[in-house]
């Protein structure tokens, strides 16, 4: 089966990430690597998002017009900050990788829709 | 949907009958979750194995009533099943795959029992808790949604879509169908008790309730422990819980007086109480934990069996049960199960440890009745009636349940 994990975090998560000490940061990308490395065969597409901040978003009003405003579309908690897709054989291996993510936050895991 | 345990009959007072329908009861249990295991294996997918065992199962429960339950009732449900299937596989595009699967595996009793894998399906970690409770209810006991909506006070509407809703999920979101590997069994085994001991708890709340007609789910949750026993029989935890609920049961008549007023644990008529039940119960307790794999089942049934196998309230082990208390703690360090041990310290130490254990929980358990009461009673032994008073007040205004509502309705007449 194929799904997206999301990989979010919440404004706080971004605090502590920001506050990791030099060695911490890069133990953590290097963790971050190992698991990406352990996952290859799995792993399709996958990138990391720069953050909200920077999105724009484009909405459709009742009209159907595109209505162009600056952020993301939820000011909810948790943000995406990147994606990757998956291949695995089910569920229960979709969050046997999400429970091994070392990038802290939380992981949402998505079926893609395929068509048989 | 009322046709599969004849909910939309009413009972006609005919013994013959009422035992019919009892038989058939006992009948659908046993077999509506083999089935809908089975069917869910060979079809791939939780509707269409719903949509055969409710189809089966109206059927049945046409004929049988008619002409008596048949000698061999598995052979027969399945024999329809199988017909049933074939028909929903045909619909398939892919079905020439499953229609093979069909015909070798489709026997009742073929030696693979697949309810296990059910169980963890319905149970998964990927679903809500109450849909989790409302599909174990539906496939693998095989009620009908007007008993489960019943049960649990929501509407059979609203039942429907829950049950609706995890199916799909289970389906795109991939869940799988299998007894999950050795690394994930215990974390994934404690989800499936606590929807069973969820069950019982629901059951064991409502039972001498005043709907007669509302099913018995303290029976459900019994039968699905010890079919959980039968098939994990080297689970501790499955035993544990399987004694605690038999041990629960077999004093539960005592619970409550002839007018349905609530009595208390200390005052129960100890004779009422089904001892050889306690007794079987207790050897269950015993055989699980010659296994030396403690858990908080087995802490809890040991706990209820010091209580069942005193002869009187003062005659009761307190000591034995402030250990048992503390190893609870350990497994599951709730301000619950702390209130509880202080209950039991009090019967130990006297009621002003109790009462002093007691303001550590104040912030945590501010909001549950329980503990207003249980300051009440110590307050009340330690003389200071007027803080008793505000304690049972404080009890009153946060429980509504009528039971429990008069017992501190009476409690403050008296005071």
């Amino acid at each position: 089966m194929k799904y997206v994990l999301l990989f979010c975090g919440t404004d706080e998560d971004a605090r502590a990430f920001a506050a990791l000490s030099a060695d911490a940061l890069q133990e953590r990308y290097a963790e971050v690597g190992r698991w990406f490395a352990a996952n290859r065969r799995r792993i399709g597409g996958t990138n990391q998002l720069q953050p909200p901040e920077t999105a724009t978003s484009v909405r459709f009003n009742g009209e159907g017009t595109a209505v162009v405003t600056d952020g993301p579309f939820l000011e909810g908690k948790e943000q995406i900050g990147g994606y990757a897709e998956i291949e695995v054989a089910d569920l229960d291996e979709a969050l046997e990788m999400a429970r091994t993510w070392p990038g802290r936050g939380a992981v949402e895991i998505r079926p893609v829709v395929t068509t048989r | 949907m009322a046709g599969a345990r004849g909910c939309g009959d009413p009972p006609c007072g005919d013994d013959a009958i009422a035992a019919t329908e009892r038989a058939l009861a006992a009948v659908f249990r046993e077999e509506a979750g083999r089935l809908a295991a089975c069917l869910v294996r060979v079809l791939g997918d939780f509707a269409s194995a719903e949509e055969v065992v409710q189809d089966c199962l109206v059927v049945a429960w046409e004929r049988w009533r008619a002409d008596g339950i048949p000698d061999n009732p598995a052979g027969w449900l399945w024999t329809v099943a199988r017909r049933r299937a074939v028909d929903i596989a045909r619909r398939d595009a892919r079905y020439h795959a499953k229609l093979a699967l069909l015909a070798p595996t489709m026997q009742p009793g073929d030696g693979q029992d697949d309810r296990l894998a059910l169980i963890f399906t319905c149970c998964h970690p990927a679903l809500s808790h109450e849909a989790q409770v409302a599909l174990t209810l539906r496939t693998v006991c095989g009620l009908s949604v007007a008993e489960i909506a019943s049960a649990f006070l929501v509407s059979e509407q609203a039942l429907a879509q829950r049950l609706t809703r995890a199916r799909r999920k289970i389906a795109a979101a991939g869940i799988p169908y299998r007894v999950p590997d050795a690394d994930h069994l215990a974390e994934r085994l404690a989800a499936v008790l606590s929807v069973i001991y969820l069950t019982f708890n629901e059951g064991y709340l409502t039972s001498g309730g005043d709907d007669p007609q509302r099913r018995d789910l303290t029976d459900d949750a019994e039968w699905l422990a010890s079919l959980l026993a039968t098939l994990m029989p080297a689970e501790p935890e499955v035993l544990g819980l399987l004694a605690l609920i038999r041990l629960h049961r077999a004093r539960a008549k005592t619970r409550f007086d002839g007018a349905g007023r609530l009595v208390l644990l200390a005052d129960q008529d100890r004779r009422l109480w089904d001892h050889a039940a306690i007794a079987k119960a207790a050897d269950l307790v015993l055989r699980a934990a010659r296994m030396r794999k403690p858990g908080p089942y087995q802490i809890q049934a040991a706990i209820i069996a010091c209580h069942a196998e005193a002869a009187s309230f003062p005659d009761t082990d307190w000591p034995q049960i402030l250990l048992l208390y503390d190893a609870l703690l350990a497994h599951l360090p709730t301000p619950v199960v702390a209130l509880h041990r202080a209950i039991a310290h009090g019967q130990v130490a006297g009621p002003a440890a109790a009462l002093a254990d007691l303001d550590e929980l104040s912030q945590p358990l501010d909001g549950y009745h329980l503990f207003h009461a249980t300051r009440a009673q110590l307050l009340r032994e330690l003389g200071r009636a007027a803080e008793a008073r505000r304690a049972d007040e404080r009890a009153l205004g946060l429980t509504a349940n009528p039971a429990e509502r008069a017992l501190l309705e009476q409690r403050l007449t008296v005071s």
